[in-house]
């Protein structure tokens, strides 16, 4: 059996104590030597952050790894997997990363249906740049660049997801450790785009672990059925990222469709392509 | 010197690029070398498009103001352009449409008789025009063939008619017996240049004038094994590029000023991470949108001294599609040498303008990368003597790769410790030496014309054809520098040694190139600049130089 620790390098770990993005380590390292012990080569992950505490994680884990920068983890995702589609493209990124610096990438990979995962640390607020609102705060979040309160509505990323085109879109919960695995395990092994939305608390921002704790409740238990588009829609408006008494975590949504890695390459492999003569080309020109 | 100008102009979606290149294609077959150049505005319908196609017994890289023949399709065409003609010029143009002094068919007529849609005019154009510079029916028949895609039966009798038009030849248009070369542009040079030096991946958001090369490679996928990709946005483009280099592709970018304003962030990670990608960078005038269809030479240090940060990165400069093909694999080849960023500085002028291609193909060959060879523990940033770390790629079994943006130990980890920082500096930037002496193997700068004037024009990239042809008629000296980063300052000192007078030309506002040497101590005497979005052409240089030199 594959521990976690073996997974682990020897990078110092520098989240804060109680930091949610502990648990979702521990869960991504759990599901990647489960893979590994069922006969997976890990050599074939990549795995790619963003700028944030989020993207830390990619320190802290034995695999290859591209720490990208602010917003930038999809597009560095879709290049890799086009390079090389044998490998299993994993990313990582902060509520700030995904959903404020990159949006217009997050968009078009769920419209793309690239075959990739992505996992967004959620804590709804800037931890790195110490406590600043994100586009997931809650309406009025009194943020070092709101002291008044934030002037805007949150963004409900389950949503624009479902809208975008993703066919895996799910939410995890940092506190649930054992569902959140059985989350990431599936969206890993779903043919497509898999977004995860994965609510955490930011111990020293805006510690949000009890308000979760009373209100998340599993999908799985509730009859939700995943290949029901309108279903997931009303799941997700069930909570707004607001206020509220219940917050469903699970998989909202999940159909398969032709992916776009398989469309653009037509089996072709770029990093195995083959030099051609280009004097035939040439000779059309004359 | 036996040669031919000819100009055709009409409104947008009559057309005219495509006849153009027709005309040039005919010109061609008779042994001519060619240049052709097309000025068009950005609109899709209407406004007023020209070409001008120069034909010549000796390569060109060039065209000239004036012309001998001008084709219109509409009045513009006249209006706008007939003081150009030389003496004995003539105007062939379109009765059905333009009122001028020539030979007047009615193309519309011909066309409308046959049936055949308003754009066939341009087809009647080129049937006309062949008859006038006696050109053989059969070769016009032939080029057709070649050229047409759509409805070929119905264009070669709408060109024959047009052919049979005109009763005498104007222009008595002698074949030379010279091997007929592939036409290309700019940018299918530097798209050919790329894939001879083992291109895998082409990713571009459409831009002019870079777009061509995007379509070029898109539509000869298979038949060059390229993917290509069009993301959405720039910054896309390069995030997608830098991952697949760290996949392991041999990958190229291209766009113009405010497409890779937007990649300078990522351009900088490519430092960092020491991700090895082309970029085609294919100046138009700005700021900002600027003058989208038009040329300038006004982005050289922004593309030399582009990216946050301390870092090395190559820029050459092509002057022609030989140079495009050559320094093109040149780029791609030091990229994977030395995991840096490297450009390809173009301009509109150079990139949508044709040439007659004359390059020895072998000459560029995918130069391997340094390879991991699997032994010990992989560390992407292992401090080697000449800063070249081995590269492995996800997938290896044996390596756990890590690349990152974030300054790092050798293995790839983050960290924020002195010794390590500094360490890390110093390894990146050592690979410039290596780099330099690699480069030093390379043709730098070039020199042409007459090499014991004391006079020398100065110039880089697409304004070399233009002052090679002014200095042989005046007994002058060219100097053009190749690769603009890391500047080759001794070669440059080299080739300007011996000369009184050196004269700076470009197509900016301020004299980048001369600003650029001058903080290497090396100091021009005058600049002759030109900035109205439009190329230096052969007389009109010619009239500046002798302005300066009187």
């Amino acid at each position: 059996m594959t521990t976690v620790k073996e997974l682990g390098t020897y990078a110092d770990n520098t989240w804060c104590p109680g930091c949610g993005n502990f648990s979702i380590l521990t869960s991504i390292k759990k599901v990647l030597a489960g893979l590994k012990d069922g006969g997976f080569d890990l050599s074939r992950v990549a795995m790619v952050s963003g700028i944030g505490c989020h993207a830390k994680i990619v320190d802290y884990i034995d695999v290859n790894s591209f720490y990208s920068i602010h917003g930038r983890v999809p597009p560095a995702m879709t290049g890799i997997k086009l390079a090389n589609p044998d490998l299993v493209v994993i990313g990582h990124s902060g509520d700030g990363d995904a959903y404020g610096e990159g949006v217009e990438h997050l968009i078009f990979s769920a419209k793309r249906n690239i075959n990739m995962t992505y996992f967004i640390h959620n804590n709804r607020v800037y931890g790195l740049t110490t406590g600043q609102f994100t586009p997931t705060s809650p309406p009025g979040f009194k943020g070092r660049s709101t002291p008044l309160g934030s002037p805007e509505a949150p963004m409900n990323p389950i949503e624009l997801m479902l809208s975008a085109g993703a066919t895996f879109v799910a939410r995890g919960f940092s506190g649930k450790i054992k569902h959140l695995q059985d989350v990431m395990l599936a969206a890993i092994n779903h043919k497509g785009f898999a977004f995860v939305d994965v609510l955490q608390p930011c111990f020293t921002f805006f510690n949000t672990y009890d308000f979760y704790k009373d209100r998340v409740y599993e999908l799985e238990g509730e009859g939700h059925v995943t290949s029901d588009r309108t279903a997931a829609f009303e799941k997700a408006g069930e909570w707004t990222y607001g206020e509220g008494d219940r917050i469903p975590v699970g998989i909202f949504y999940q159909v398969e469709k032709p992916t776009y890695d398989e469309t653009l390459l037509r089996g072709r492999v770029p990093v195995k392509l083959k030099l051609k003569d280009i004097r035939p080309v040439l000779d059309k020109h004359v | 010197m036996k040669e031919l100008s000819i100009l055709i102009g009409g409104k947008a979606g009559d057309g005219i690029r495509q006849a153009g290149q027709t005309i040039s294609i005919l010109l061609n077959r008779l042994g001519y070398r060619i240049f052709f150049y097309d000025d068009y505005p950005s609109l899709i319908r209407g406004g007023h498009n020209f070409s001008i196609i120069r034909a010549s017994e000796k390569p060109i890289a060039a065209h000239k103001e004036n012309v001998d023949l001008i084709v219109a399709l509409n009045q513009d065409a006249v209006e706008k352009h007939q003081n150009r003609l030389n003496p004995g010029g003539m105007i062939l143009y379109d009765s059905d449409h333009v009122e001028a002094e020539g030979v007047g068919i009615h193309l519309n007529e011909i066309v409308k008789g046959l049936e055949g849609k308003p754009i066939m005019r341009n087809t009647a154009a080129i049937g006309g025009l062949a008859k006038a510079l006696d050109i053989e029916w059969a070769v016009v028949e032939d080029v057709m063939k070649d050229t047409v895609e759509k409805e070929i039966e119905l264009n070669l009798k709408i060109a024959q008619t047009a052919y049979n038009k005109v009763e005498e030849p104007f222009f008595a248009l002698q074949k030379l017996e010279q091997n007929m070369l592939p036409l290309i542009s700019g940018n299918e040079a530097i798209s050919l240049g790329a894939v001879q030096a083992g291109l895998n991946m082409y990713i571009a958001y459409p831009m002019t004038p870079a777009s061509a090369i995007l379509h070029y490679l898109a539509a000869h996928e298979d038949d060059l094994g390229v993917v290509t990709v069009h993301p959405e946005s720039e910054i896309g483009v390069i995030l997608m590029a830098l991952g697949a280099a760290y996949a392991g592709a041999r990958t190229m970018v291209g766009t113009s000023g405010g497409g890779f304003a937007l990649m300078t962030e990522a351009l900088s990670l490519s430092g960092q991470g020491e991700f090895p990608v082309v970029f085609v960078m294919a100046q138009r005038p700005g700021p900002s949108t600027g003058v989208p269809t038009y040329t300038m030479q006004g982005d050289l240090l922004f593309v030399v001294h582009a990216g946050h940060g301390e870092f090395s990165k190559v820029v050459v400069a092509p002057g022609d599609a030989e140079e495009a093909f050559y320094l093109t694999g040149l780029a791609m080849n030091l990229a994977w040498k030395f995991h840096i960023p490297t450009f390809v500085l173009s301009d509109k002028h150079l990139s949508e303008s044709i040439f007659s291609f004359d390059a020895d193909l072998d000459k560029v060959q995918p130069e391997d990368a340094l390879l991991w060879d699997g032994k010990g523990e992989y560390k992407r940033y292992l401090d080697t003597k000449d800063g070249i770390s081995p590269l492995a790629f996800p997938g290896n079994p044996a390596a756990t790769v890590k690349s990152t943006s974030y300054e790092h130990d050798e293995y790839g980890i983050t960290t924020e410790e002195p010794e390590q920082i500094a360490r890390m500096q110093k390894k990146r930037l050592r690979k410039r030496e290596g780099l330099l002496a690699e480069l030093a193997k390379n043709e730098q700068v070039k020199i042409y014309g007459n090499p014991e004037s004391k006079t020398v024009l100065l110039c880089w990239g697409s304004t070399k054809g233009a002052c090679v042809e002014v200095a042989e008629e005046l007994g002058l000296k060219v100097v053009q520098p190749l690769v603009l980063e890391p500047l080759p300052i001794e070669e440059l000192k080299q080739a300007l040694s011996g000369s009184d007078k050196i004269i700076d030309v470009e197509v900016n506002a301020t004299g980048q190139l001369a600003k650029l040497i001058s903080s290497h101590g090396v100091c021009v005497d005058d600049m002759i600049l030109r900035f109205d979005a439009r190329p230096f052409t052969v007389d009109v240089l010619l009239d500046r130089v002798k302005e300066v030199l009187s």
